[in-house]
């Protein structure tokens, strides 16, 4: 039976998300808070490991208390327990602060229950980084493992795993020790409706919900803010471009002119020209 | 700790089959510039197996030293071993900055060694810049799915670590027969410690698409209307011997393949020319090609934000104007032969 930990986030949809042009932050209340997409796939992959090879799916998640719903939406994808951690210490946290308090979190439930695989997504749509999945794996010193776009075999009882990593120009075929920890792309597989049976728990389900003061060996100077050594010194918009030349007149009139200005760079051409 | 202990510029030389990536060249760059404002050396970090000969290509783009870990342990990228070593180099010899090339293999790296060391790390950065004085690093990166920039600082902690997006930064001309110092470094570490191993590797017999190299880029964007609509952007790429580029939401309709896309997610590229036609120019897909040389557009809604950020547009269908511009094309190309001929 294996315990896999997924490792989730609640972000805001940067797709909708507006820039306030005044001060430059984001306006967050315009934008609709979601499972990040990536972690959809991360959960979706345990959901099918569990359902090849039996066991439970745990999904942890730092965040305000209005991340309960990104839990239910991983209860609805078939994850078994959910958990957040959440606490005004954690806020403001980078990468590194990040990794800490999901690893403090981890370590907890593993207490109860002793976790063989993590799975993260690739990345978060807000933070963007791809770095807290190996932060986790380093902190809980077990191998980590990225990329991952296929999983061939969990095999507990002689403790490995063999995966693919995606290369740039094929996939490598890995065979890790467990515990590990995968961050899996988004092609790991495709995340199917819920089926209703997942809907109705997933309505009704409460999550364990912890503040720092509930986990365990906690340094808190190294939570949040003040556990982060980067800092976001300035933030800008992107300089507004001035904009082009508009090229007016029939169709025709307008492909002959943009030819001619094609054609300036001749040189782009030539070698197709002739040979 | 004492933030002056901690001295150099250094860059992760990411090789693969004997080549330095692009990238780690584009970032010698970059660091010379960095090393050059503080007064400091700029320094290359190279581990692999077999890899010696490439120091002399490290020094050509820009280094004064690079290190050097040449072990069979190191044959293929896993992310202990090479953290081990990255670990040990930097506890010796304390930089002040280190870079990586933001790929995958260097994203897993910085992640893996930042979180040991510990120290700060900013992802995806496409700006840089170093204080004088402080040699406090300036990495700037698009945040907010693009939305907006961020300038991140790390005040506290040395080494200062950041992972640069490929195709921003501008490699120097190398300068044949320049060179440095090289030192060996061996790590003492054995197989058997190591928790992964690479059982094969698989390469993808299609040959994937690099439109990061070409000097022409059809790109097409949901504006095509469909797969059999799409097409087209094929036949002028063709037409003008480009590559063709696409937007995410064609890519994720299934039209083509991801290696295509332009964007934030996908590939930055720049071009000599960079056709957008019929994509809207989401800033997300901006951030990917704005540096191309010569951007027409080509887009019916006049107020597309594409406009914005092209040299020349054309407000008109994109079914009706690329049939007359393969057309085109290729009755001027032949007027372009004969004449070339005659003169
Ligand atoms: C975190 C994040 C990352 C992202 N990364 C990327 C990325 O890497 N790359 C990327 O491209 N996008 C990315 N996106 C998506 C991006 O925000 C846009 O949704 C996407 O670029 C839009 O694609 P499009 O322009 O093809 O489609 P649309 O926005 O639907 O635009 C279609 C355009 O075609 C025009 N059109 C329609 N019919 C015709 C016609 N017959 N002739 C001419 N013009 C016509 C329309 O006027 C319209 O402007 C990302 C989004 C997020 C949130
Ligand atoms: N606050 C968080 N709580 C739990 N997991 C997280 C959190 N932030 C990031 N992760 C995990 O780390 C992955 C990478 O996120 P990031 O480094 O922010 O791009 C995500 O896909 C999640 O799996």
């Amino acid at each position: 039976m294996l315990h896999i930990v997924a490792c989730i986030k609640q972000v805001p949809d940067t797709k909708i998300i507006k820039l306030n042009p005044k001060t430059n932050t984001m306006d967050r209340r315009t934008a609709p808070a979601i499972l990040n997409p990536y972690d959809a796939h991360a959960v979706e992959e345990a959901v099918r490991l569990k359902k090849r090879y039996g066991g439970t799916v745990s999904v942890v998640t730092m965040g305000p208390p209005p991340a309960v719903s990104a839990i239910k939406k991983c209860i609805e994808i078939g994850a078994d327990e959910g958990y957040l951690i959440t606490d005004r210490r954690f806020a403001g946290a980078d990468t590194l602060a990040t990794s800490y308090a999901v690893t403090k979190a981890i370590e907890k439930i593993a207490k109860t229950k002793p976790v063989d695989l993590i799975i993260c997504g690739k990345m978060s749509i807000d933070g963007d980084t791809g770095q807290v999945g190996p932060g986790i794996a380093r902190r809980l010193d077990i191998p980590p493992l990225t990329s991952v776009n296929k999983v061939v075999e969990i095999n507990k009882e002689e403790s490995y795993a063999i995966v693919h990593r995606k290369l740039e120009d094929g996939y490598e075929v890995v065979r890790s020790t467990l515990p590990c920890l995968f961050s899996v792309e988004k092609t790991i597989n495709e995340v199917p409706y819920s089926p209703l049976p997942n809907m109705i728990r997933a309505a009704r389900y409460k999550p364990h919900i912890w503040s720092v003061d509930d986990l365990e060996g906690v340094d808190v100077k190294q939570l949040g803010l003040k556990g982060s050594p980067t800092i976001v010194s300035k933030v800008w918009a992107p300089p507004k471009p001035t904009g082009g030349t508009f090229i007016e007149g029939s169709p025709t009139e307008q492909v002959e002119q943009l030819l001619s200005i094609i054609l300036e760079k001749k040189e782009l051409f030539e070698q197709k020209g002739e040979r | 700790m004492n933030l002056q202990d901690y001295k150099g510029v250094w860059v992760f030389i990411e090789q693969k089959d004997g080549v330095v990536a692009p990238v780690s060249l584009e970032l010698l760059g970059a660091g010379r510039k960095l090393a050059d404002k503080r007064g400091v050396e700029l320094a290359g970090i190279l581990i692999g197996e077999n890899v010696k000969s490439l120091t002399k290509t490290v020094f050509e783009y820009g280094a004064d030293t690079v290190y050097v870990y040449d072990q069979p342990i190191f044959k293929h990228y896993r992310t202990e071993p090479f953290m081990k070593a990255l670990l040990e180099c930097t506890e010796k010899y304390k930089p002040e900055i280190i870079l990586f090339g933001a790929t995958s293999t260097g994203k897993d790296l910085a992640s893996a060694v930042a979180t040991d060391l510990p120290t700060g790390l900013t992802a995806d950065t496409t700006e840089l810049d170093v204080e004088e004085e402080t040699g406090l690093l300036l990495a700037s990166r698009p945040a907010f799915g693009g939305n907006i920039m961020a300038t991140i600082l790390c005040k506290k902690y040395r080494p200062q670590m950041a992972t640069v997006r490929a195709k921003v930064m501008k490699a120097l001309d190398p300068v044949p027969g320049r060179t440095g110092k090289v030192v060996e470094e061996t790590i003492s570490l054995q197989e058997e410690e190591i928790r992964t191993k690479v059982l094969e590797i698989v390469k993808e017999t299609v040959k994937k698409v690099r439109i990061d190299e070409a000097d022409i880029i059809v790109a097409g964007g949901k504006g095509m209307g469909s797969y059999e609509g799409f097409q087209l952007i094929h036949q002028l790429a063709e037409t003008l011997g480009g590559a063709v580029g696409a937007s995410r939401d064609v890519v994720e309709a299934g039209w083509i393949d991801h290696a295509h896309q332009v964007g934030q997610t996908g590939v930055t590229v720049t071009p000599k020319i960079y056709f957008a036609i019929g994509i809207s120019g989401a800033i997300q897909h901006i951030v990917g090609m704005k540096n191309s040389g010569l951007i027409i557009a080509i887009n019916k809604d006049k107020d597309a934000p594409i406009f914005q950020n092209c040299h020349y547009g054309i407000v008109g269908d994109a079914l009706e104007i690329v049939p007359l511009l393969i057309e085109q094309f290729n009755k001027a190309l032949g007027r372009e032969k004969v004449s070339l001929k005659s003169g």
